[in-house]
């Protein structure tokens, strides 16, 4: 077990205890893994008006350069270069063999400056492989005075607003800086809970009052780590350290769409031999959603078998889908049985269970394209 | 006909030599939203502290334990479609199977309604 005092609180850590939150350690964090509301409520006020997270256990990162777009393209595949001022990329960062060491958002803040937001229990990995790997051509700071939140849902476009009108008009996946509510904010239109929405950076002085504000909308209401969760599996979004690891390569985890044509053209990224000769060849696993029959929900590490007992793979992340009333899941399964349609089975508890490859988003995700 | 409980937060009442077996108020608080109940096979016969369901929240799965031995003789199959009611109703409409029992003696190891109370307030 780890040392208690070592684990670390956000700035909002006492407004999540006078909100009633049920706190549970997380990437070395004491986060809220849901308020008093539970997680079912949480989950589809996401869905159906807004949601207010506190995902300050997140690591900021501006990396600052000469042409830092060019430095961070030798350790991701995205194409970072053709950004325009206030655009950002979902990349990952890869391994020689081809594996991913933490999936990320990168935005162009100006052509010196850029601004990372990598996960909690990969930010001080991340942090050195930038610093070792970019040496001598840029500069990497981590934002440790800043909080940073995420507003989410059909409504968060309407309150956000309400303290700056220019938020309503930003297209998914942009950046701008700007006052909200009077205090200097970082606002990306982007999120992973499939909804519209924000993620907003705040001085770690203003993050508990901007909050309180913000929660004092009818429509808001806080929302823990475990409605996240089920958010972004329902939205087909992908988990660090479940549904992407080291073992895992973009392309079996089809994230081929985040690796612009011109970096597959030229390489130039750690692993680059292994990930093109997979596009070129396909993988041997494939990700994909899963759902199972009936109500038992299949979680992490379920095995998944074919029809003839046999089994073929794992899965990495599920569970039960409030806005679906039913259990979904995704995993790895060899390309062959990877189809929409094919039949499988899910190994619950001993028991095999019907189910079946499906489509990803399991619910239809409502980004604001302008 | 009185109520016991178990250090595991199991209940259990008898009506002759048969026991109804579920969860307690405060079990089901803090597992959240119920979503799935895994029932015991009919004629099943379990040990004391064998596992007799498993429960699933929207977050984690647990399993429960039969506080008495015995024989499943009946299974709560409302469950099925309306696995909430563990949430809305634990000590009544939600139960999990009846058990009859093949150990009076096992009962007697249990506590109280009163005793519970104090042990779960001593949880904090």
């Amino acid at each position: 077990m780890g040392d208690i005092s070592e684990i670390k609180q956000t700035i909002l850590h006492d407004l999540h205890l006078e909100l009633g939150a049920k706190m549970v350690p997380f990437a070395g964090y004491d986060m809220p893994v849901q308020y008093s509301d539970g997680i079912m409520k949480e989950h589809l006020q996401t869905r159906e008006s807004a949601g207010l997270f506190d995902v300050s256990h997140m690591g900021q990162v501006v990396i600052r350069g000469d042409d830092p777009a060019a430095a961070i393209e030798k350790l991701v595949p995205g194409d970072i270069q053709s950004l325009k001022d206030g655009e950002m990329r979902y990349s990952f960062l890869t391994n020689e063999a081809g594996g991913i060491l933490d999936d990320l958002i990168i935005t162009r803040r100006s052509a010196r400056e850029l601004f990372v937001v990598v996960n909690a229990a990969c930010k001080d990995q991340d942090i050195a492989h930038f610093k070792s790997a970019l040496s001598g051509e840029v500069t990497v700071e981590v934002l440790e005075d800043r909080a940073l939140v995420a507003l989410q849902g059909p409504k968060a476009a309407e309150v956000l607003a309400r303290y700056n009108p220019d938020v309503a008009t930003m297209p998914f996946m942009t950046y701008q800086e700007m006052e909200i509510g009077g205090f200097p904010c970082f606002v990306t239109r982007s999120g992973y809970t499939g909804e519209d929405g924000y993620e907003i950076s705040i001085p770690n002085a203003a993050a508990d009052v901007l909050c309180r504000k913000l929660l004092s909308e009818t429509e808001v209401a806080p929302i823990g780590l475990g409605a996240r969760d089920s958010l972004r599996l329902e939205a087909g979004l992908c988990l660090y350290g479940h549904d992407l690891t080291t073992e895992t390569t973009p392309v079996s985890a089809g994230l081929l769409w985040a690796i612009g044509k011109r970096r597959r053209e030229e390489g130039g990224f750690p692993g680059a031999d292994i990930i093109l000769a997979e596009i070129a060849n396909k993988p041997k696993m494939k990700r994909v959603g899963i759902l199972p029959e009936g109500r038992a929900p299949a979680r992490e590490h379920t095995e998944i078998a074919d029809l003839d007992g046999n089994v073929i793979g794992e899965v990495t992340s599920g569970g039960f889908a409030p806005s679906l009333q039913a259990p979904i899941a995704m995993g790895y399964v060899p390309l062959e049985l990877s189809s929409v349609g094919t039949e499988i089975q899910l190994i619950v508890r001993g028991k095999p269970r019907a189910a079946k490859v499906v489509k990803m988003p399991f619910v239809e995700q409502r980004y604001y394209r302008g | 006909m009185s109520i016991k409980y178990t250090k595991d937060h199991e209940w259990v009442t008898v009506d002759g030599d048969v026991a109804t077996i579920g969860i307690s108020v405060y079990a089901q608080e803090q597992l959240g939203d119920v979503v799935f109940v895994e029932v015991p096979e009919m004629d099943q016969s379990l040990g004391k502290s064998d596992s007799l369901a498993v429960v699933e929240s929207v977050k984690a799965a647990s399993d429960v334990y039969t506080p008495v031995s015995g024989e499943v003789v009946e299974v709560n199959s409302e469950l099925e479609d309306n696995p909430s009611l563990v949430n809305e109703d634990a000590e009544g409409s939600g139960w999990f199977a009846k058990l009859k029992i093949s150990d009076a003696g096992e009962l007697d190891e249990l506590m109280s309604a009163d005793e519970y109370k104090e042990y779960v307030e001593g949880l904090g």
